[in-house]
């Protein structure tokens, strides 16, 4: 169990937080910069100071204000992976990797050097001297020194936000095998949902200080609230399932969700994985009769569990489908043209091709 | 060539400007690191403090010396009765006029690259379980250290003509405190010392010269060496 609680104020800004969520996993701390996700991680680290805190990671308190515990953040042991990496330019890759591994208890250390160079892959990088290494590199190097540091969490700020799209799917994938291979809890930082929808099992959607809503992702998915923070053009339901039949001539991978299947572009996956799909609402159609000789080859029945006002014009209808629930957005029109209400039967449509560029391996 | 007495002067004044460096860097590394990291509090009396050897005539400094370290002073009377320590009249009193006179300088050039070392690669090394002294040992000051030498060398150099608080503090003994402008002042008052005179100055700008020549050098390689 992890609990993280902590109140605090920076000048008019103030930060109200209860996180408490089972270990392992990756709590993924979503929201607009400034919404006060940093400060967190940095009361989490002990690097700065709250009026009340409690940070127990399972059982081991390392700061409860109310009892008047706070141990030092340089003997927590929470490794901090920052944004700019940090990596000390004096010294070479290898003695960066070493810096946390050597301070660390002789009796905790569980994650070997040779086993993170290979997972990291940072053989060639040994040698180099942090100025000489790419953005992507000097990231992965980062992630290493923290998890060499053998910590008992890892913080994650918004590890890929200085990288660029290419560099960032270039790392993404070290973060998922990081996740895979060690059963350490993770809080990761971020502002960009297909980072968080890819890697979270946790999600904490914060605004201005405060919680809007936390929970799995096919739940957050389809909170209102998400919808301020992404953009209209972002929003869709993350659906999880298992997969039926893959294609390998057109890299289409059946997937079953719900009571339907539903047919997505992933190229490196087999029969009975568990994916995740990100299904944008603005690419769902809706439709009150089962539809025939149409194009679309993903179908899923479903009743209309709750219609949102999304703005003056249109509506977010959530479909619950079995299991799972598809947002659709629809215009207040058609909405009306087609007595959209509660409870009534509908049919959602998606072209396999608009279902959000890729699917996921799903976490765990 | 040089005479005995001149190449006196030289060699005193080589080792009152290297033991005037040796005391003052580790106290200018402190007091550097507190204008830079340490508490607001103190902060501007502290740095207008070290920079009044700058702006105050060189005598006052050596009358200041003799009143606190002569041995009727509160320091200098304490460390003659309890380490037999003499500073007046000594080249180690000319050593610590030195010292005071290049402080600000040795301060100055440490406080800059301690500004340039970034202050979150100490907070790196503290999540990755380094404490106080293990950060400063193995993070900042390898970081600070193209300043340090930067600034210990131009400390050297000037230490090397340090005039007006030497001969005040430790008067003009050959031999003893007769540094080289001193020697090169005593030449001059003296009758048919011009030529003397002229190879003492001319040694001077020499060294001064390559000390600032050399102040650089390092200073650059350094910063090579620490990755910037």
């Amino acid at each position: 169990m992890l609990k993280v609680h902590a109140t605090a104020r920076r000048g008019s800004f103030a930060l109200d937080v209860r996180i408490d969520v089972a270990t392992p996993g990756i709590i993924a701390l979503f929201g607009r910069s400034g919404c006060g996700k940093t400060t967190l991680v940095g009361i989490v680290a002990g690097l700065l100071r709250a009026e009340h805190a409690v940070v127990d990671i399972d059982g081991v308190v390392l700061e409860d204000t109310a009892r008047q515990v706070r141990i030092a953040p340089e003997r927590r042991r929470i490794g901090y992976v920052f944004q700019d990496s940090r990596l000390f330019p004096h010294l070479h890759v290898l003695a960066n990797l070493q810096y946390g591994e050597r301070r660390a208890p002789a009796g905790e250390r569980r994650i070997g050097l040779d086993k993170v160079i290979a997972l990291l892959d940072l053989q060639p990088l040994l040698r180099r001297r942090p100025r000489d290494l790419s953005g992507g590199e000097r990231q992965r190097v980062a992630l290493g020194r923290a998890l060499l540091s053998q910590p008992r969490l890892l913080l994650l700020d918004e590890p890929l936000a200085s990288l660029d799209v290419a560099r960032r799917e270039e790392v993404l994938p070290y973060l998922e095998s990081l996740r895979d291979e060690f059963a350490m809890p993770m809080i990761y930082v971020s502002h960009q949902f297909d980072e968080v929808m890819r890697l979270a099992s946790h999600i904490v959607l914060l605004d201005n200080g405060r919680v809007l809503a936390q929970g799995g992702i096919e739940q957050i998915s389809v909170n209102p609230a998400l919808r301020a923070i992404v953009g209209v053009d972002s929003i869709g339901a993350v659906v999880s399932g298992t997969i039926a039949v893959t294609d390998p001539v057109t890299g289409l991978a059946a997937v079953r969700v719900g009571n339907g299947v539903i047919n997505v572009n992933l190229s490196n996956a087999r029969p009975g994985a568990q994916v995740r799909v990100q299904v944008l609402a603005r690419d769902v159609i809706l439709a009150t009769h089962p539809p025939e000789g149409l194009s679309v080859r993903n179908m899923l029945a479903g009743t209309i569990a709750q219609i949102v006002a999304d703005d003056a014009q249109t509506d977010l209808v959530h479909v619950d489908v079995g299991d799972a629930v598809v947002l659709a957005r629809v215009t207040r029109a058609a909405s009306i043209a087609l007595s959209l209400r509660v409870g009534m039967r509908v049919w959602t449509l998606v072209k396999a091709v608009s279902i959000r560029g890729h699917a996921f391996l799903a976490p765990g | 060539m040089l005479s005995a007495a001149e190449i006196d002067a030289v060699k005193l004044s080589l080792s009152v400007a290297l033991r005037s460096v040796l005391a003052s860097v580790p106290f200018a590394i402190m007091v550097a690191w507190w204008l830079v990291r340490g508490g607001r509090r103190g902060r501007v009396l502290l740095d207008a403090f070290v920079h009044l050897p700058l702006v105050l005539p060189p005598v006052v400094i050596g009358y200041l010396l003799l009143l606190t370290f002569g041995t009727r002073g509160p320091i200098g009377g304490w460390l003659l009765s309890t380490f037999d320590i003499r500073l007046i009249f000594t080249s180690a009193g000319a050593a610590l006029a030195t010292a005071v006179m290049t402080f600000p300088l040795v301060v100055r050039t440490i406080r800059v690259s301690l500004e340039e070392a970034d202050a979150g690669l100490e907070e790196a090394a503290r999540t990755l379980g380094a404490g106080p002294w293990d950060r400063f040992f193995t993070i900042s000051l390898p970081l600070m250290l193209p300043g340090v030498l930067a600034g210990a060398v131009t400390a050297f150099a000037a230490g090397l003509g340090e005039f007006g608080a030497v001969i005040t503090f430790v008067s003009n003994i050959p031999g003893e405190t007769r540094t080289l402008p001193l020697a090169l002042y005593t030449a001059l008052q003296t009758p048919g010392g011009d030529a003397m005179a002229a190879r003492l100055a001319a040694i001077s700008f020499s060294l001064g010269l390559a000390g600032l020549l050399v102040a650089e050098l390092i200073a650059r390689r350094m910063r090579r060496m620490v990755g910037r």
